[in-house]
C-alpha cells in the first residue's frame, strides 16, 4: 500500500450488471483504512453505483448483478450468509441531499441504535450527545433537541446525517456527494470534519469537486466509461500522485478539463 | 377578434373566482339552512332520550349509538385490512398482475353505488350467514363499501413518502419492516388519517347499505347482533314517511356537527402524533 496503512476493503475484478447493462467492469482496489479515498471521474460513469457496493445498496434496485470479490475487514461483503444489516451497521452512508427524517433532532439520531436493539434512555442520550459533539453541532442543538432536525439549515442538517450515521457506530463511512447541495462554507465544515473523522473511519466519497478531492482525499479513484459505455477504474493511486503525475492521459484530460 | 392577454387573464381570474364563489355561496347556504333548521331541535332531551312514536317524539339516542356501533366496526376491520393492503401495494412487491388485479378492484368498487354493497350484505352477511339484520351485518357491508377508499388513500400517502427516508433507513442498517413502521408509516400518518377521516363520514352518512343490513329498529342496541337504526337512515325515513320533519332537521343537524367533530378530533390527534417528532 502506498499509503502504507492496512487495508480496510479489498474488492477484486468486480462487476455490476444492471440487468443486462454491464455498469462497472473489473474494479479491483485496496481501500485503506483511516484515510479519505475519494472516487472521481465524469457524470454517468458509475462512481455511486460503485460507492454503493460497500453496503450493499444496490440491493434496493431491482435487476443489479454484482460478481467478483469484496472483502470487508477481510470479511466478504457478498457472501450468502452475509447479514446486510449488520453490513450496514459497520458502512454508515450520507446522501446527497441531506434526508433529515421529519422527526425531532434527537429521534433523528437515536433512530439507528434504535433499529438495532438499545432502548435504554441514559444509553441513547449518551449516544445523541457523542454523535453530535462528533460533528461539532452538540453545543448549538443540545437546548434544542426536541425541534425537529427539518428546521436546521441545509449544512446543519447534512452534519446531522452524518452523526446519524455515526450514532451505529460504523468503521467505514461513505459520503455520496455530500457537499453537492451545500453552500461553501458549509462544505467546508464538513471537509474539517472529515480530516477529524479519519483518525478513527474509514471515508470513501464521491465528488464532482476536483478542489475537494484535493483537498480531502489521500488516496483518488478515477472512473471512466470505456468505448463500451463499461464504468472501469483507470487510475488508483495516492490523490497528490493522480493530481500532480497522473499516469493515464484520460485522467490527465479529466482533471485538467475539470480545471482549466 | 382576439383578446389580449392582459383582458384574457381578468376573465379567467374572474371566471375561477365566481367558481370557488358559487362554491362556496352553495355549501354555506345548505349548511346554514339545515342548521337554522335543526339546531333549536337539539337539547338534551332529543340527545339522550330514545325515539318514540316512530320518531314522531322523543329522542335519537338509540339512532346515535346504532350509528357509532356501526361505523366503529366498519372502522375497526376496513382501516387495518386497507393499511396493511396498501403496504403491500406500496412496499411489499413489484408492480404486475396482482397488483393491477388488486388496484382495478380496488378502483372498480369505489365506483358501485352503496346500495348494491347493502343488496350484497343482506344476501351474504344478514341471510347466508344468519347474521340477520345488525351491528355486525351492518358495520362489515360498511367495512367492504369503504375498502376502496382506505387502500387507495393511503396508498396515495404511503407512495409520496420521499425515496431518501428509506434509503437513509435501510443505510443505517434498518430492516424492511423496521423502515415502513419507523419512517415510512409516520410520514405517511397524515395522508392515511385523511383517508380515515373520509371513511368515518361515508360511513356515518350512509343510507341504503345499512338499511339493508342493519336494520330500522329504533331499540337501544345492546350487542353487535341488535339490528339498529343508524342516524342518516332515521333522517331518511322521518323526511320520506313524513313522520317529523322539525326531527329529521334535528338529525340531520346533529349529523353536520359530527362529521365535523370528527374531522377537528382526527386532525388535532395526528397534528399531537406528529408534534412529537416536529
Amino acid at each position: 500500500m502506498e499509503t502504507g496503512r492496512k487495508a480496510k476493503i479489498i474488492t477484486k475484478a468486480v462487476n455490476l450488471y444492471y440487468g443486462e447493462r454491464h455498469a462497472l467492469k473489473d474494479i479491483t482496489m485496496d481501500i485503506p483504512e483511516r484515510a479519505v479515498t475519494a472516487i472521481i471521474g465524469p457524470s454517468g460513469c458509475g462512481k455511486s453505483t460503485l460507492l454503493r457496493i460497500f453496503n450493499r445498496m444496490n440491493d434496493l434496485i431491482p435487476g443489479v448483478k454484482i460478481n467478483g470479490e469484496i472483502l470487508l475487514d477481510n470479511i466478504p461483503v457478498y457472501d450468502k450468509n452475509a447479514d446486510v444489516v449488520s453490513l450496514r451497521k459497520k458502512v454508515g452512508m450520507v446522501f446527497q441531499k441531506p434526508n433529515v427524517f421529519p422527526m425531532s433532532i434527537y429521534d433523528n439520531i437515536v433512530i439507528g441504535p434504535r433499529h438495532h436493539g438499545i432502548k435504554n434512555k441514559g444509553e441513547l442520550d449518551k449516544i445523541a450527545e457523542r454523535s453530535l459533539t462528533q460533528v461539532a453541532l452538540w453545543d448549538e442543538l443540545k437546548d434544542n433537541l426536541k425541534n425537529p432536525g427539518q428546521a436546521l439549515s441545509p449544512g446543519q442538517q447534512q452534519r446531522l446525517c452524518i452523526a446519524r450515521a455515526l450514532a451505529v457506530e460504523p468503521d467505514v463511512i461513505l459520503m455520496d456527494e455530500s457537499c453537492s447541495a451545500l453552500d461553501p462554507e458549509s462544505t467546508m465544515k464538513i471537509e474539517e470534519l472529515m480530516l477529524e473523522l479519519i483518525k478513527e473511519y474509514t471515508i470513501l466519497i464521491v465528488t464532482h469537486n476536483m478542489e475537494q478531492a484535493l483537498r480531502v482525499s489521500d488516496m483518488a479513484a478515477f472512473i471512466m466509461i470505456d468505448d463500451e459505455k463499461v464504468g472501469r477504474l483507470v487510475e488508483f493511486a495516492p490523490t497528490a500522485e493522480v493530481f500532480s503525475s497522473p499516469k493515464d492521459p484520460r485522467t490527465e484530460d479529466y482533471i485538467t478539463g475539470r480545471f482549466g | 377578434m382576439k383578446l389580449s392577454p392582459k383582458t384574457a387573464q381578468k376573465i379567467a381570474k374572474t371566471l375561477i373566482w365566481s367558481a370557488a364563489l358559487f362554491v362556496l355561496v352553495v355549501l354555506v347556504a345548505i349548511i346554514l339552512y339545515i342548521l337554522i333548521k335543526g339546531l333549536p331541535m337539539i337539547n338534551w332531551g332529543f340527545l339522550t332520550a330514545i325515539p318514540r312514536d316512530m320518531g314522531r317524539s322523543g329522542g335519537i339516542s338509540s339512532t346515535i349509538v346504532g350509528t357509532a356501533m356501526v361505523t366503529a366496526v366498519a372502522i375497526v376491520i376496513a382501516v387495518p385490512l386497507g393499511i396493511g393492503t396498501a403496504f403491500y401495494l406500496a412496499e411489499y412487491t413489484k408492480e404486475g398482475m396482482i397488483t393491477r388485479i388488486i388496484r382495478f378492484s380496488a378502483d372498480s368498487l369505489a365506483g358501485i353505488p352503496s346500495i348494491v354493497y347493502g343488496l350484497f350484505g343482506y344476501i351474504f352477511f344478514v341471510i347466508y350467514l344468519k347474521m340477520g339484520w345488525s351491528v355486525l351485518s351492518g358495520g362489515l357491508t360498511l367495512s367492504f363499501m369503504i375498502l376502496p377508499t382506505m387502500i387507495r388513500t393511503s396508498e396515495e400517502a404511503i407512495i409520496t413518502v420521499p425515496n431518501a427516508y428509506r434509503e437513509a433507513s435501510f443505510s443505517l442498517g434498518g430492516t424492511k419492516w423496521q423502515t415502513i413502521i419507523k419512517t415510512v408509516f409516520p410520514s405517511a400518518l397524515r395522508g392515511i388519517a385523511n383517508g380515515i377521516i373520509l371513511s368515518i363520514g361515508r360511513c356515518i352518512a350512509e343510507t341504503a347499505a345499512v338499511a339493508l343490513t342493519a336494520g330500522a329498529v329504533l331499540r337501544m342496541p345492546t350487542s353487535l347482533l341488535s339490528p339498529t337504526r343508524t342516524m342518516a337512515y332515521h333522517f331518511y325515513l322521518l323526511a320520506t314517511e313524513g313522520i317529523s320533519m322539525e326531527n329529521a332537521y334535528g338529525t340531520a343537524a346533529l349529523l353536520i356537527i359530527l362529521i365535523f367533530f370528527i374531522n377537528v378530533v382526527v386532525n388535532a390527534g395526528v397534528n399531537k402524533f406528529m408534534s412529537k417528532g416536529k
